[in-house]
């Protein structure tokens, strides 16, 4: 009888010990990643696929660099909302800001501010969604001192994805404003 | 899903000696899954008609192909078996004549077409009469029939017209079938997909590209009393509604907006139009009147208000807005007064139709990342979903109220390949889910009113 107790407590302990032993590998293993943040992107191409959502997207707004281009040098040309919303993160101000600066500094340029979508609504719904993201980024660009008529809008809702994957990933690097030159 | 619907079929084989025009008849308020077993002779020809026709049309047995153009209306519907040919015992021209009904009860079909074809030369041009007759096995009596005498190249309307006639005769209700379909045709990967506007037969026939596809077209919509077309058009990069004749091929835009219109429908007397117009991040819905040019603003709420679609008597509006937080389905009085929401159950709610018969709105709701085609009473009551896909929207009704038809897209795999986007309708019991062939991959379908003569 009290074999068998030893025995069943003896195996509760080792079965315990397994148990903190696993949870601190996978805490460590954790804690490097999080150390690490400067380095996350370069790290994602390599790591697993959820880590490397957790790197390109926060929330469900898209941070990475993939798709991204550039208005002028130094200057990215778009930015990313979360699902069904128009809100700027902080983000997206700043390259907006930087935009700004510089379509004050080159006044003869136009350009046209395409919002878009990902394929997950209705196709009118999202018509109307791309319009206010491109409107979303157009009055941010006009409060840092360009001028209305210097921007166009125009959504193409679900129309132009830039990725054609069907994942959360692929949808965060849809739902975007891009400003283009248009002379 | 389907199970909630699945209800005992009710079929009525209704005897009724000595009244001779109701003698078989279909319930198709349910499911129904033990068809009508109907047997389409094939219609027959003359050597000299059959001569002549294939001069014409370059088709040997006219005859053969009116009667597959109605077996394949009729199988379709579900509502249908038709039985195969090799079975009938009775040559087409005797069975047309008087059939021995009992060589089509020993195959145990219940009812009977027979038809024939005949050349004509009317003031020196060709044409051709076909006449059909509709025969009730078990009553031994001809039930209906009609004779039409039309262009050679009418032939496949002929079909139809048939199985209008036939449909009508059978269900007590008018039918889809002489109707066209205006869709978007796609063509190209994802990212950079061409699209046109394309019509066709509703049986998939006939097929004709209305743009070339040098600019983005979108949501393509019939007038129900002619065949006017409303659509969007990113016609040099200015997304517009247009309005497109597809008899003369004339197009022109609908009015003169300050901004993006889109989401465009015709009202129930074809004589105007509502649509949302996006200015300054904001999305109102509109009305022009086609008539008199004048134009107005029906709803006025900084939320997107869009995807109108009237009521059958005109009085309604039904639409999607995020006034809410997320879109859900209201309800409005045509003037843009007493707005009520009237879509209440869990998940996105979005493309209101109105139905023909007025009774039910069909919708596109997304939940837990599915999309379902779903129908509502017009208080928001009595929601059942039809069908649940990975991504499908935009429905729109035949015209007499008893299909859905509607696009479905498909999931990429992880190298973002394998999309495509296809025409799908369904019954409103929620059975009969059938792929609509068309040429190239297509989305936005609206289905035309029963075409005239």
């Amino acid at each position: 009888m009290n074999l068998v107790k030893i025995l069943k407590n003896a195996f509760l302990v080792v079965l315990f010990g397994l148990i903190i032993t696993a949870c601190a590998t996978k805490k460590s293993v954790k804690t490097t990643t999080e150390s690490s943040s400067t380095t996350k992107a370069a790290e994602a191409q390599k790591a697993d696929p959820i880590e490397k959502l957790d790197a390109l997207m926060q929330g469900d707004v898209y941070i990475g660099s993939d798709t991204v281009g550039e208005l002028a040098s130094g200057v990215p040309d778009r930015v990313f909302f979360a699902t069904n919303e128009t809100i700027l993160t902080t983000a997206s101000r700043e390259t907006l800001r930087k935009q700004a600066a510089w379509l004050r500094q080159n006044s003869d340029v136009t350009v046209v501010v395409e919002g878009h979508a990902d394929e997950r609504g209705t196709r009118e719904y999202n018509l109307a969604l791309g319009e206010r993201r491109a409107n979303a980024a157009k009055d941010y660009l006009m409060t840092y001192g360009v001028s209305s008529d210097r921007i166009k809008v125009l959504s193409y809702g679900k129309e132009r994805p830039v990725d054609s994957g069907s994942n959360p990933l692929s949808w965060s690097k849809n739902r975007r404003s891009v400003t283009v030159k248009a002379n | 899903m389907r199970n909630k619907f699945l209800l005992l079929f009710i079929f009525c084989l209704i005897l009724k000696p000595g009244i001779s025009y109701s003698l078989v008849e279909i319930d198709i308020t349910r499911g129904n899954l033990d068809p009508l077993p109907i047997s389409v002779s094939p219609f027959f020809a003359d050597e000299i008609s059959k001569e002549k026709i294939k001069k014409n049309l370059n088709i040997d047995n006219l005859g053969i192909e009116i009667s597959k153009v109605i077996e394949n209306n009729l199988r379709k519907t579900g509502l249908f078996d038709t039985l195969d040919k090799e079975s009938f015992l009775q040559k087409p021209d005797i069975a047309h004549l008087k059939p021995r009904f009992e060589d089509w009860a020993l195959i145990k079909s219940q009812v009977l077409i027979t038809g024939k074809v005949t050349s004509k030369i009317i003031n020196k041009k060709d044409y051709i009469r076909i006449e059909f007759k509709l025969w009730d096995i078990l009553g031994a009596k001809m039930v209906d029939g009609f004779s039409l005498t039309t262009v050679p190249t009418n032939w496949r309307r002929v079909g139809h017209k048939i199985s209008d006639k036939v449909y009508e005769r059978l269900t007590g209700e008018s039918g889809y079938f002489d109707t066209r379909i205006i869709y978007v045709a796609e063509e190209g990967p994802k990212t950079q997909r061409v699209k046109k506007l394309a019509i066709m037969d509703q049986d998939g026939f006939n097929t004709k590209y209305l743009t070339l596809g040098n600019e983005l077209v979108l949501t393509p919509r019939f007038n129900p009393t002619n065949q006017m077309v409303t659509y969007l058009s990113y016609f040099r990069n200015m997304p517009r509604v247009y309005l497109l004749n597809i008899e003369t091929g004339k197009q022109e835009v609908v009015g003169d907006f300050p901004g993006m219109t889109f989401a465009p429908r015709f009202s129930p007397d074809g004589k105007k139009i509502i649509m949302s117009l996006a200015k300054d991040g904001n999305s109102e819905i509109w009305v022009r009147n086609l008539e008199t040019n004048i134009q107005e603003k029906l709803t006025d709420h900084p939320s997107i208000d869009t995807s109108p679609s009237y009521s059958p008597d005109g009085k309604y509006v039904t639409f999607n807005s995020d006034r809410s937080g997320y879109q859900q389905i209201y309800v409005m009085r045509s003037d843009g007064s007493k707005v009520k929401r009237i879509s209440f159950g869990k998940g996105i709610y979005g493309t209101p139709v109105w139905s023909p018969r007025g009774d039910l709105i069909a919708f596109t709701k997304l939940h837990k990342g599915k999309f379902f085609i779903g129908v509502m009473r017009t208080d928001g009551s009595g929601e059942r979903l039809l069908t649940e896909n990975f991504y499908q929207e935009a429905p729109s009704w035949s015209p007499n109220g008893r299909i859905i038809i509607f696009y479905r897209e498909t999931k990429t795999d992880e190298k973002g390949q394998g999309f495509s986007a296809k025409l799908w309708s369904i019954d409103l019991t929620g059975y009969n889910e059938r792929l609509v062939k068309t040429e190239t991959d297509a989305s936005d379908p609206s289905w035309s009113s029963l075409l005239g003569n």
